[in-house]
């Protein structure tokens, strides 16, 4: 298999200090994989490092050819301005930004293309509803709706899943795993290990380092997840500058 | 109705320039107002139109009341003084508004100082409320160009300045058109509320940028439409307020603020969006 990621001694993070660090490895293209750890592991810089929004301290990521823009990105819902007066039908719209950019026009068959991404996650009569107005689950069912418009070779998706209720995650997930059968390369920030067990073969447990990373079930062993929680340091303030070598 | 509504229009020159000041002033500085808004950056507004004071003041004593040694200076002070306030944001542990307060605070004591090193008092209150009565061509002309630019702008930038707004992890995602999108957002503020100084003066200019906006707020759920709400209500205020400078001798720039003020108040109690009364008397709840 090719890499479709390949991180090279990859140290990311926020005014000097370290959230992720001297992160080697890769993505294979078509890969499935979560990303696992507890709150400040690093799965949302290490995301924010993929999608090319946050430089690397040091290291590297290879994207296989892809650019950065080209990979599609869910952030975490609590960076989005909810009360923001924007439609359903707009917010999905910007999927379309690649193809459509400052200027370009949405044509009627743009327009059936958002028509059906908001059909296929279930929102259909919601165009028009304001962003406001929408529930968790809805707010989330639009983002996935924006994602389907990329249709981006690699995809990002930070805390896809977290308050959503059953059923919106069942019909997400499915998503999720169309886009696996299409050969697309997902990465899921996650923290509930019985979906993962259940349906990610690959998992990356972070904690700042990668702790463990390889087929799920060998990583998901009460002994890395220890281990990942003990790893997890407080933010040293006056930590002094790393000096190690690759 | 004829004689209270058109003949002043119709009659006095003056009234006809100033009309069309206000009006495209209601065009370039809508629109902007309301980004200012959506962007949580309403006082931003306010604190650049302070700034904007000592350049505009620095001309005033080189040239006196020279419409482009004004202009220029307070585009260039503007300019500076936003940039510097976004650089000390970036750079130190200050946010921006609190530095842009550092900023426009030392820029208005300098500012007036600097008028009224030489001018008169005269000089100062036309700086300070500006003449929308005494426009003169390249005045308005100056005026127009500035609504014209800004609407321009405005609509190549929008997009990203909407979903920078709205969610601003996706935008840095697949595009890097932010950041630019945003200084010339910030540098379309500056050239309003230099437009807004002329005749409204440094105190007013950011009135007919905000209270458009923030009416809007109260009658529409969808940006475009609060484009238009703001700029129609601007340009109503501009009509009505002139007309109640004229009918009461109020001066005309108090007199344009103090209508949008007014429909401010109304929004704020009947607007469709939130007004107060649909809080107090919301009707029996829904079935759906």
């Amino acid at each position: 298999m090719t890499a479709q990621l390949q991180f090279r001694d990859l140290t990311l993070g926020y005014d000097r200090h370290p959230a992720v660090h001297h992160l080697d490895g890769a993505v294979e293209a078509g890969a499935l994989l979560a990303v696992i750890g507890p709150n400040g592991a690093g799965k949302s810089t290490l995301f924010k490092g993929i999608v090319g929004t946050l430089p690397p301290l040091a290291g590297r990521i290879e994207r296989g050819g892809l650019a950065a823009r080209d990979i599609a990105y869910l952030p975490q819902i609590a960076d989005i301005d909810r009360s923001f007066p924007i439609s359903v039908y707009d917010m999905v719209a910007m999927g379309l930004w690649r193809r459509a950019g400052l200027f370009g026009g949405i044509d009627a068959h743009a327009r059936e293309e958002i028509r059906k991404a908001i059909a296929t996650v279930g929102l259909t009569g919601f165009e028009d509803r304001a962003l406001a107005t929408l529930s968790g689950g809805q707010m989330q069912r639009m983002l996935f709706a924006r994602l389907l418009l990329q249709d981006a070779r690699v995809i990002v998706l930070d805390e896809p899943f977290t308050a959503i209720d059953a059923k919106t995650s069942a019909d997400l997930l499915a998503l999720v795993r169309r886009w696996h059968s299409e050969k697309r390369t997902v990465l899921a920030a996650l923290h509930d290990n019985e979906l993962v067990k259940a349906h990610f073969p690959q998992t990356l447990l972070l904690a700042r380092e990668a702790v463990a990373w390889g087929s799920t079930g060998e990583v998901l062993t009460p002994q890395n997840l220890l281990k990942a929680r003990q790893m997890c340091e407080a933010f040293d303030e006056h930590a002094d500058a790393c000096v190690q070598v690759a | 109705m004829y004689d209270l509504f058109i003949a002043p229009f119709f009659e006095f020159e003056f009234m006809r320039r100033a009309l069309a000041g206000a009006l495209a002033l209601a065009f370039g500085a809508g629109p902007v107002g309301v980004f200012l808004m959506l962007r949580r950056m309403s006082l931003v507004g306010d604190a650049m139109a302070h700034a904007i004071l000592p350049g505009a003041a620095v001309g005033f004593l080189l040239y006196g009341l020279s419409l482009f040694a004004m202009t220029a200076g307070g585009l260039i002070a503007g300019i500076v003084v936003a940039f510097a306030a976004g650089l000390v944001a970036r750079t130190t542990e200050l946010k921006e508004d609190a530095s842009l307060a550092a900023f426009y605070l030392i820029s208005l004591a300098v500012g007036v100082t600097i008028v009224s090193l030489k001018g008169t008092n005269i000089d100062l209150l036309h700086v300070l409320f500006g003449s929308v009565l005494a426009l003169d061509d390249p005045t308005l002309l100056l005026i127009a160009t500035n609504a014209t630019i800004s609407l321009a702008v405005l609509a190549v930038i929008y997009r990203p300045l909407v979903i920078e707004c709205v969610d601003p992890g996706f935008l840095r995602s697949v595009s890097g058109a932010g950041a630019p999108a945003h200084l010339a957002f910030v540098v379309l503020v500056v050239i309003n509320l230099v437009s807004g100084f002329h005749a409204l003066g440094t105190l007013l200019a950011v009135g007919i940028m905000m209270l458009p906006a923030v009416i809007a707020r109260f009658w529409a759920r969808d940006i475009t439409m609060m484009v238009v709400i703001a700029v129609a209500s601007g340009c109503f205020a501009g009509y009505a307020g002139l007309l109640l400078s004229f009918h009461t001798r109020v001066p005309s720039g108090p007199a344009i603020i103090i209508v949008a003020g007014a429909l401010y108040a109304f929004s704020l109690m009947l607007g469709r969006v939130g007004g107060l009364a649909w809080q107090l008397f919301p009707g029996r709840h829904l079935e759906a």
